[in-house]
C-alpha cells in the first residue's frame, strides 16, 4: 500500500490509538486485507505497540492478514438455512471453486466464508455474494451464479480500461 | 486518600481506588491470584481472585485484584458462594492444564480430584498475561503479546515470526506461572540458551543470563529481581499455606 494511502488515512484519525479500528477498517476497505508492511508502518507512526496491533485484528474476524478475494461468499449455515439444505450447497461452491471454507481461489475472485446467521431466514438458504443475497439457493443453481460474478468483473475491467 | 476497609473482620487502611486486594495482604488474608502483580497493571484474566464484597446495602462477587477500594467496604474472602467460584476455576484449569505442577497443587488443596469438564489437548499457557504485561511495562519492548480469541487464544509474537525486538532477558520465563516458556540451550551454539514456548520464537540472551555482569541499565535490572523474588514468594506462600 502507497506510504502517502496510509499517511492520509492516519490523518483523518488524527492518529488516535483510539481510532486504530477505523484505521484498520479504511485499509482493509482499500487493500481487501490488511498487508503486514502497512500493519507495521502504521504501528511505527502511532508508536502503538505491534503485538497490540496483531491482538486486535486476529481478535475480530473482520479483518483479514490474507489477501481476500474480490468477491467474499458468505455461506448461511443458521438453523433456517441449515434444514434448508446449505451444507450441500457448500460442498457445491467447494467443488465448483476448489476452496475450503475461509480460503481465495487462486485467481483471487472469490473468498469462501460460512457465517451463523445473515438474519433474512425467510429466504432461506441463503448465500451472500459481496452486497447481493442470493435466496433460496439449490445446488444446481450455484454454478451460473458464480458464473455470473466471475464474467461480470471481466466486463468491469474491459470497461474502465 | 486512606480509607478505612473491613477484610473478614480486620479493619485496615488502603489508599482509596487501589485494589482491595492490597487491603487484604496488608490484613494478612490470603487470597489465591495467578494473574496478579504489584509490579503490573490489575489484568484480571483468571478470576481467581474472586471475593465478596458488601457496600452501600449490596453485596457482589468482584475479583480483587482489579476492584478499587472505596471507604466502609467490607470483604468476605472465605464464603461459601467464593469457595464454589474458585473451586469452579480451578476445576476449568485443571482440565486446560492436566499437567501443570501448580495447577495440580492448588487442586489438591481444594480437594479436586479430577475436573468435571472435558480434557482439551493438553496445554501449559493459562493465558494471565503477566508475559506479556511484564515484556511490556517493565521490560519495555513488547516483544509478545496475545493472538486470536476464544479457544484459539495464544501468546504470539506479531506475526508469529521470530521477534525483532525481544532482548532475550528472560523474563517472561521466570514470571511465568505455569512454567510453560522454557529457557532451553540453543541448538546453533549450545553455550546460549532461548526461550522456548511452542512455535514463539524469541532470542536468546546475549550475556548468557549471567545477570550479574550485564551491561544493561541497572534499575532495571534491579526491578526485575525484585519482580521475580517476589513473585517466586508469592507462589511459594500459596503452595505451602491451606
Ligand atoms: S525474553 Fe523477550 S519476550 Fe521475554 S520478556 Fe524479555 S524481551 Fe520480552
Ligand atoms: S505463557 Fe505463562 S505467563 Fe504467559 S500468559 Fe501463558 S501462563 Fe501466563
Ligand atoms: S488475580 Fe484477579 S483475576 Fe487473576
Amino acid at each position: 500500500m502507497k506510504i502517502e494511502k496510509i499517511d492520509s488515512i492516519l490523518k483523518k484519525h488524527e492518529y488516535r490509538h483510539s481510532e486504530i479500528i477505523g484505521i484498520m477498517q479504511d485499509v482493509q476497505g482499500i487493500e481487501n486485507y490488511l498487508p503486514e508492511g502497512t500493519l507495521r508502518y502504521i504501528s511505527e507512526k502511532l508508536e502503538l505497540s505491534l503485538t497490540r496491533i496483531f491482538d486486535i485484528v486476529t481478535f475480530y474476524k473482520a479483518f483479514s492478514l490474507v489477501p481476500r478475494g474480490r468477491h467474499m461468499i458468505k455461506v448461511c449455515c443458521g438453523t433456517a438455512c441449515h434444514l434448508g439444505g446449505a451444507m450441500q450447497n457448500l460442498d457445491r461452491i467447494k467443488r465448483t471453486l476448489h476452496v475450503r471454507e475461509g480460503e481465495t481461489t487462486e485467481d483471487r475472485m472469490f473468498s469462501l466464508e460460512t457465517v451463523n446467521c445473515l438474519g433474512t431466514c425467510a429466504l432461506a438458504p441463503v448465500i451472500q455474494i459481496g452486497e447481493d443475497y442470493h435466496d433460496a439457493v439449490i445446488p444446481g443453481k450455484i454454478d451460473n451464479i458464480l458464473a455470473a460474478y466471475s464474467a461480470g468483473h471481466e466486463r468491469q475491467e474491459v470497461a474502465t480500461d | 486518600m486512606k480509607v478505612p476497609i473491613i477484610v473478614d473482620g480486620l479493619r485496615v487502611e488502603i489508599d482509596q481506588g487501589t485494589p482491595i486486594i492490597n487491603a487484604a495482604r496488608k490484613a494478612g488474608v490470603f487470597i489465591p491470584t495467578l494473574c496478579y502483580h504489584e509490579a503490573l497493571k490489575p489484568y484480571g484474566s483468571c478470576r481467581l481472585c474472586m471475593v465478596e464484597v458488601v457496600h452501600d446495602k449490596q453485596r457482589r462477587l468482584v475479583t480483587s485484584c482489579n476492584f478499587p477500594a472505596e471507604g466502609g467496604m467490607e470483604v468476605f474472602t472465605d464464603t461459601s458462594r467464593v469457595r464454589q467460584i474458585r473451586r469452579m476455576i480451578v476445576e476449568l484449569l485443571l482440565a486446560r492444564c492436566p499437567e501443570v505442577l501448580m495447577i495440580r497443587t492448588m487442586a489438591k488443596q481444594m480437594g479436586i480430584e479430577s475436573s468435571m469438564f472435558k480434557k482439551r489437548e493438553a496445554n501449559e499457557c493459562i493465558l494471565c498475561g503477566l508475559c506479556v504485561r511484564f515484556c511490556e511495562e517493565v521490560v519495555g519492548v513488547s516483544a509478545i503479546g496475545l493472538a486470536n480469541r476464544g479457544i484459539d487464544r495464544e501468546v504470539a509474537t506479531p506475526f508469529k515470526v521470530a521477534s525483532d525486538v525481544c532482548i532475550g532477558c528472560g523474563a517472561c520465563t521466570y514470571i511465568c506461572p505455569t512454567g510453560c516458556i522454557e529457557m532451553v540451550p540453543d541448538e546453533k551454539t549450545p553455550r546460549l540458551r532461548r526461550m522456548k514456548m511452542g512455535n514463539l520464537t524469541l532470542v536468546p540472551c546475549t550475556n548468557n543470563y549471567q545477570c550479574e555482569s550485564c551491561p544493561r541499565e541497572e534499575n532495571f535490572l534491579a526491578e526485575m529481581k525484585n519482580v521475580i523474588t517476589e513473585f517466586r514468594s508469592t507462589y511459594r506462600r500459596f503452595t505451602e499455606k491451606k
